[in-house]
This record gives C-alpha cells, sequence and structure tokens, in this order.
C-alpha cells in the first residue's frame, strides 16, 4: 500500500514535469508574436501618420507615404474575392450537398489539398504561364487578382464546407421529405443558417490575400509606379511587395520605414483575422440547435 | 389534382426488394393502401420500416447506397417511372420519430412547402397555415406565437408542428415513422385523435414500435419482421388472435423485440 | 384511369423550380470540378513554360548532380540546382529541429492539459501567429533575428541557415500544431477513460495510449510541416543570405529553390533558357510538395480507417 502510494507520487512527479516543459514550449512558440509586435510597433509607430497613410513615396521610396501600396491591395484583395467567392462557395456546396463518395470527389478533395499546399511562388509561375502570358492579360491587376484567387479558394472552400456540414441533415431531409427542391433546401434552410461561417472564412480569406507577396510580384504588382492604376489591366503597387522593396531592394531607406509599412501590413492582417476569430466565438455561443 | 373518385389503392406496392449495398433490408413487400384508412405497420427495430417508407416517397435519391426494386403505384401510377420527384413528395406528407422543427418561426414552418410552391398570397397563406394547424390541434396553444422560433417549442407540440407542417400541402397519404417516441403520453393521446380525424379525408401510414398504438388506431396492420413482411390482416382480427403466422402472435404476445 | 392524371399533366410536370434545381447542380458542379481543373492547369501551365528548355537544355545529371547555377553566364551557362535543393533541404531541415519538438509540444499542452478559457485563448494565439504573412516574417529576419545572431555568435553576418530556418520553422510550427492538435483530439474519449480507470496519471495516459493512437496524425501534421517548409519563399529569399553554397554549418548562407525563383523571373527573357530553367525548378517544387501532400493525406486516412 504504501510501495504504491510512493509510486504513485513519483508518476506524478514526472507528469508535473512533462507538463511543464510542455508549457515552456506553448510559451516559447507563442512569445514571438508577442515580441515582434512590440517591436514593430516600438520601432514603425512613429512612422504611421495621415501622410504615410495618404501620400506617394517620394524620392526613391524613400521619403513619403505608401499611398499607392495600400490602395493597390484593397483593389487586388477585393477583384481576387469576385473570383474566388462565388467559385469557392459554389465548389463548397457541391461537396456538402450534392457530392457522393466516389472517386470523382476524392479527386476535388485531393485537388483543394494540393492547392493549399502548392508553393506560392508555383502559384506565381502558374500566374505567370497563364494568365499574364496565354490569355494575354499582361502584368496587370487582372493577372495577379486571379493567382490571388485560385491560391485563396481552398480557404474559402474549407470553411464554407465545414459551415454548410454544421447545418444538420435532419433539416435537409424535413424539406426533401415537403417536396422541396435541393436547390430550395440550400437556399432557404441551409444557406442562411451558415452565412455566418461563411462570412468567417471570408475574412480570413482577405487576411491571407492581403499579406501574400510571391504570387503578385510578376503578375501585376510593380516596384514603384508614380501614378494610381485606371484599369484592371494595369500594374499597380502592393502593401507586401512594398515592404519587400523598401527593405531589400532600396538604398538608404530611414529604419523606421520598413517598420511602418510592416507594422502597417501586419495590422491589417491581424486585425481581419481576430475580426474572424471573434465573429466565429460569438456564432458558436449563439448556435441555435 | 389526382381523382379519389374512382376505388384504386392510394399505394399499390408488388415484390419490393430495398437494398444497401450487397445488403438487403425488406424482400418480396406485396401490399396495398386503400383510401381513407389507417395503414399500421409493426415489428421490431431494424426490420425496414423506415427504408419502407423513404422508399415510397423515393427518398431513395437522397441516400448514400439506397436502392430499390419491385412495383410502387402511387394512384396507379408506377413512382419509378416519376420525372419531377419533388412534385410526388408533395403528395405525400412525413412525420419523422424526433420532431424537426425547420430553424423558421411557427409560421414559416407551415407556410414552408406553399411557398416553395409559388404560393405568395399572405392571405392565401394565413388560411393554410391556420388551418393546419388547427387540424393538427396546435392553433390554440402558438396561435399567439406564430413569430416565435419553431425549435423552441416544446417536444409535443413540435411533433405536432411537424404534422401541421405535412398536412400543409394537401397530400393524400401522411406517413409517420414512430411519432411518439420523443412525445409525452398526453400529447401522443391528442395526435392520435388527430389522426382518427384526418383519416376522413386522406390516407395514414403508421410506423409504430407501440403494439398498442397499431390496435387502437390502424383498421389494418402489418408486421414486418427482419426484412420481411409475416402477415397483414385487419388489426381486431389479428389481436383476437386470428392470425396466420405464429410470429405475428408471438410478437404480439411481446414474446420478442 | 391513372392514364387521365398523367396525360393531363398536372401531377408529374417538370415545373421551373425542376429546371432550376438542374441547372443550379451543374453550376455547383463546375464549382467543384474547378479546383481538379485549377491544379491540372498548374502542371500544364508550368510544365508548358518548362517545356522547351526541359527537352533541349536541360541535363538530368547537370540538374541534380551540379552545384553550379549559372544562368546568366556569357559562355559557360549552367543549370546546376544540387546547391538549391541542398539548400532549401538544410533550411528545412532547421525549420523541422525547430518546430517538430515545439509544435508537438504546444499540441499536447494545448490538447491535453489546458482547458477552458487558457485553452481556447492559447488556440487563438497560435492561429495569430500562422497568419503573419510570409513577406513579414522575411523582414523579421532580415532586421532582428539578423542582429541577434549577430550579436550572440560574433559573426559578420546573420542571414544564414540558422536564421531562415528558426523562420521557417515559427512559421511551420502554428499549422503542425493545429494538425496535431486535431488528431490528439480525434482520440477517442473512451481510451482515455479506461487508462484512467486503470490509475495512470495523465501523462502515462498520454505517452501510451494517446500518443500512439494519435501516430499517423502527428506524422501527417509533420509532413505538412515540411511541404509548407519546402515551398515557402519570401521569408527564405530575405533571411537565408541567398547565396549559392553548400553550407557546411549553419552559420552558412544558403538560397533556397523558391528564393530563386522569385528572384530570378523579373530578370529573365520569356522564352530563354533561364526562364525555362526557373519554371523547370517549379515543376519539380510542385511534384515535391504534390507528393509531400498526398502522402500526408492518405496517413490521415490511413488513421480512418482502422
Amino acid at each position: 500500500m504504501f510501495l504504491a502510494t510512493e509510486l504513485n507520487l513519483q508518476n506524478y512527479k514526472v507528469q508535473g514535469r512533462w507538463r511543464l516543459l510542455f508549457l515552456v514550449m506553448t510559451v516559447l512558440l507563442i512569445l514571438p508574436v508577442l515580441v515582434i509586435l512590440t517591436l514593430l510597433v516600438v520601432r514603425g509607430g512613429g512612422a504611421i501618420s495621415w501622410e504615410f497613410l495618404s501620400e506617394f513615396p517620394r524620392n526613391g521610396m524613400t521619403e513619403g507615404g505608401i499611398f499607392p501600396a495600400f490602395l493597390g491591395t484593397i483593389f487586388l484583395v477585393s477583384l481576387a474575392l469576385v473570383f474566388s467567392v462565388p467559385l469557392g462557395i459554389a465548389a463548397a456546396i457541391y461537396l456538402s450537398e450534392y457530392a457522393a463518395d466516389n472517386w470523382l470527389t476524392r479527386a476535388i478533395n485531393l485537388a483543394i489539398i494540393n492547392l493549399a499546399g502548392v508553393p506560392s511562388i508555383v502559384h506565381a509561375l502558374f500566374g505567370v504561364g497563364a494568365f499574364v502570358l496565354f490569355f494575354k492579360f499582361g502584368t496587370s491587376i487582372l493577372a495577379a487578382s486571379l493567382t490571388l484567387a485560385i491560391m485563396a479558394l481552398p480557404v474559402v472552400i474549407v470553411a464554407t464546407r465545414e459551415s454548410l456540414q454544421s447545418v444538420p441533415q435532419a433539416f435537409r431531409e424535413a424539406c426533401w421529405s415537403l417536396g422541396a427542391t435541393r436547390w430550395q433546401t440550400i437556399r432557404r434552410i441551409v444557406l442562411p443558417n451558415a452565412i455566418s461561417g461563411i462570412l468567417t472564412g471570408i475574412i480570413l480569406e482577405v487576411s491571407r490575400t492581403a499579406g501574400e507577396t510571391a504570387p503578385i510580384m510578376f503578375t501585376g504588382a510593380a516596384f514603384f509606379l508614380p501614378f494610381l492604376p485606371e484599369s484592371v489591366y494595369d500594374q499597380t503597387m502592393a502593401l507586401s511587395l512594398h515592404l519587400f522593396v523598401v527593405s531589400t531592394q532600396v538604398p538608404n531607406v530611414p529604419e523606421n520605414l520598413p517598420y511602418g509599412v510592416a507594422l502597417l501590413l501586419i495590422g491589417i492582417v491581424l486585425t481581419m483575422n481576430a475580426l474572424s476569430i471573434g465573429f466565429r466565438v460569438y456564432l458558436r455561443n449563439k448556435k441555435k440547435w | 389534382m389526382i381523382d379519389t373518385s374512382q376505388n384504386i389503392p392510394v399505394l399499390n406496392i408488388r415484390d419490393l426488394n430495398i437494398s444497401y449495398g450487397s445488403n438487403t433490408i425488406l424482400r418480396d413487400v406485396t401490399l396495398n393502401v386503400r383510401p381513407n384508412e389507417i395503414f399500421g405497420i409493426i415489428g421490431p427495430a431494424n426490420s425496414g420500416k423506415t427504408s419502407f417508407l423513404k422508399a415510397i416517397n423515393r427518398m431513395d435519391e437522397f441516400t448514400d447506397g439506397m436502392r430499390t426494386e419491385g412495383l410502387i403505384e402511387f394512384y396507379g401510377y408506377d413512382t419509378s417511372k416519376w420525372r419531377n420527384l419533388y412534385s410526388l413528395r408533395k403528395q405525400m406528407g412525413v412525420v419523422f420519430p424526433l420532431p424537426v422543427g425547420l430553424p423558421l418561426s411557427v409560421y414559416e414552418n407551415v407556410a414552408f412547402a406553399p411557398r416553395i410552391s409559388g404560393v405568395r398570397n399572405k392571405s392565401e397563406l394565413d388560411d393554410i397555415v391556420e388551418n393546419c394547424l388547427t387540424r393538427a390541434a396546435l392553433w390554440d396553444e402558438v396561435k399567439d406565437r406564430l413569430n416565435s422560433l419553431g425549435s423552441l417549442l416544446s417536444g409535443g407540440q413540435q411533433q405536432r408542428l411537424t404534422i401541421a407542417r405535412a398536412l400543409s400541402q394537401k397530400p393524400k397519404l401522411l406517413m409517420l415513422d414512430e411519432f411518439s417516441i420523443a412525445v409525452d403520453p398526453v400529447t401522443t393521446m391528442r395526435i392520435e385523435d388527430v389522426l382518427r380525424d384526418l383519416k376522413k379525408e386522406l390516407s395514414i401510414i403508421l410506423v409504430t414500435n407501440l403494439v398498442q398504438q397499431a390496435e387502437r388506431l390502424a383498421d389494418r396492420t402489418a408486421l414486418f419482421l427482419n426484412g420481411e413482411l409475416v402477415e397483414i390482416g385487419q388489426t381486431n382480427e389479428l389481436f383476437d388472435g386470428r392470425t396466420k403466422d405464429q410470429r405475428t402472435t408471438d410478437y404480439l404476445e411481446g414474446r420478442f423485440g | 384511369m391513372s392514364d387521365t392524371v398523367i396525360q393531363e399533366g398536372r401531377l408529374d410536370r417538370r415545373d421551373v423550380s425542376w429546371f432550376v434545381d438542374k441547372t443550379v447542380q451543374v453550376l455547383m458542379f463546375v464549382g467543384g470540378i474547378s479546383a481538379v481543373i485549377f491544379i491540372v492547369g498548374i502542371f500544364v501551365f508550368v510544365g508548358k513554360e518548362g517545356f522547351s528548355f526541359l527537352f533541349e537544355g536541360f541535363s538530368f545529371t547537370e540538374f541534380f548532380g551540379s552545384i553550379n547555377w549559372r544562368p546568366t553566364s556569357e559562355n559557360n551557362q549552367t543549370f546546376g540546382a544540387l546547391a538549391l535543393i541542398v539548400g532549401t533541404a538544410s533550411v528545412t531541415g532547421m525549420a523541422m529541429l525547430v518546430a517538430i519538438p515545439f509544435s508537438l509540444g504546444a499540441a499536447i499542452y494545448i490538447g491535453e492539459f489546458a482547458t477552458g478559457k487558457t485553452r481556447e485563448s492559447l488556440k487563438i494565439l497560435v492561429e495569430l501567429l500562422a497568419a503573419i504573412p510570409s513577406v513579414v516574417w522575411g523582414f523579421i529576419g532580415l532586421t532582428i533575428m539578423n542582429g541577434i545572431i549577430i550579436d550572440l555568435f560574433d559573426i559578420p553576418i546573420g542571414l544564414n541557415v540558422l536564421n531562415a530556418g528558426i523562420i521557417l520553422g515559427l512559421m511551420a510550427a502554428p499549422i503542425m500544431t493545429t494538425i496535431a492538435e486535431d488528431a490528439l483530439k480525434a482520440v477517442p474519449d473512451k481510451y482515455r477513460e479506461a487508462a484512467e480507470a486503470m490509475g495512470a496519471t495523465k501523462w502515462q495516459m498520454i505517452r501510451q495510449v494517446v500518443l500512439p493512437a494519435a501516430k499517423n496524425g502527428l506524422v501527417s501534421a509533420v509532413l505538412l510541416g515540411i511541404g509548407r517548409g519546402f515551398g515557402e519563399t519570401m521569408a527564405v529569399l530575405m533571411a537565408s543570405g541567398h547565396s549559392i553554397n553548400i553550407p557546411g554549418s549553419p552559420f552558412d548562407s544558403v538560397r533556397a529553390l523558391t528564393a530563386t525563383i522569385a528572384a530570378e523571373l523579373g530578370e529573365t527573357a520569356v522564352g530563354s533558357d533561364h526562364y525555362g530553367a526557373l519554371f523547370t525548378l517549379g515543376i519539380f517544387l510542385f511534384i515535391i510538395t504534390f507528393l509531400i501532400n498526398l502522402t500526408a493525406d492518405l496517413v490521415v486516412k490511413g488513421i480512418r480507417k482502422k
């Protein structure tokens, strides 16, 4: 009896040590985000001002603001959404509501996994080969947005499919038994109950695409442009590429300028992400069934 | 719509087989359901009763791997030749074991089917909703909260809501699948009264695991056992012991199942 | 008699909603199949641009056997990708050294020890970590991490395997943590209860029951992390030093496959050998990551079958 307790105590000590180790690892994993955020705020916070946001870069991009890059990112992300959201939602509806368990469905799922896993630079090569050259869009907002859209497609599909599948099957069966068509069931019952989950996915997509650099580098984003794009066939500056440019390609940049750009970019991305997470938590708490 | 003046059976089923993959769960069922009768189906779990209902309103279309063979005629028309299955299902109301209130208001739950069939007129919808809820013995309880969520009603109320919903397209056939599983005894009795009333205007298939419920309600009763239709007979005869098959007597006397 | 009903065409009629339903079904199918079209399209279009090079300038032994990547040399143009492959592999290897223990440790802590609010908050923080864009990570490698490495090891330049590896490790870790935690969560509770009923401590239960049961999921988490490391571009470009080199130590600079494409594509003429060679690197990357993802998927499917 005494021995058993002794052994038990020993076991709990071992457990305590492992637990501590895992806690330390978790903290060490998460700590960098906080350190990085702090450093970006400390070193880049001073650069952010109204002029920074509203003016063109000046003097070989060593002075002035980042307005055209900021606007360009908004253009690229919005246009990418226009392409990827309808397509992604359709794909998710097909997979969740129509697809039978067969080889084709498995092929589609495998394609989605791989679409998400293909390196961003390969997406860039695809964008060059397909949109810039083959479809003759040239290096343009259109080509870059299409590239981004295909890259982001899995995000929309996965988020949408998950929220569609969280709608209980019993609702569908009840509708079908009333003579509702598949589409009537989807439109009137499934989609309205999944829409917030879909929105969460779209916000997440915004956050992902806003930070992408490699896919737009050769398809439509330019290092520097002294004017704003006038159509989707023009090139544009972008915030993510601008960070790359001012931190690696331009000499004599004052230190706080790239930090400011990085802070702005990460601010946008994390805000969107936090929104998406907050939205998700809120939804989980007010579930109707 | 349907010419019911002729004395043809509502359902005429010949040699029906249902299988999932290589697993046959219902074999060689032949029976018919007459106008204005309550047709009881009893039998232990996994006897193929639910799949039988699914075959009738052609839900096999939505069920992975489900296959049916044989003839099912609805008012003399072969349902396997039906082109628009949605219109077929509109002729048949279904009530599931567990009440499924759609995530809509009480009003919209009942108005759902008429709406998708193209009824837009508000007063017409109002009439349908009141009429169906009244016939399902629910109107008095919910008339003041038609706009509250259907899924917030109690289990017994939700089950009556699904009956009202099933009635909303004036079906010729109402199929109930063990409707009383999640319903208290008092509500069960109320629903049974509702069914006796409804019999005047349509036919009812009542799948039940309660032998006494079949005895109380059904005009004729069939026993399904392990995928086989053992016997069909007048309910009172079966319960008086005038069975043709010993297994029926055994089941009715509660010796198994 | 029934025929009159049918001939009137009132009961069984293909109405508007029937046609709408069928049309929508086709549209949704097009959406679903688009993913397959795109993945095939990527292979076809990247392959198409690399095609002429693959069949004319490409030499298998040179590509995989030579460390001389001299795409712009006037008289001695060579396309040896060995150093680039080794560069990618060394950075990915260093990244996994960081990411595997930390992400598995974090997954175990979050999935098995942490509860309630703590657990939720940790998961959210991990998710935010995953959201930081790769160019920002590259910038951090270039500035902050560079400074730290220079100070810590007293070397002139801190852009090397170590730097890129740590950055890449931090990038891959959140995804690996999430997948690994999902794998732990997928272990049925009845296993845990059985172990606890036998008087095992939580740690014994995790080590002897949960981890073996979740093995496939954990392996797949690591595989996806490796895939991520292989394909990462901007961060590696900015933090690795970008010099062609077979590294002898973590303090040597290297150049990665992805970074080479990103750095050189802008300077090449469409259709040139150099251009074709970069697309060939792309095909190589595509095939490698495809195989990694496929394996990870098959490994996960392995669990479900059990």
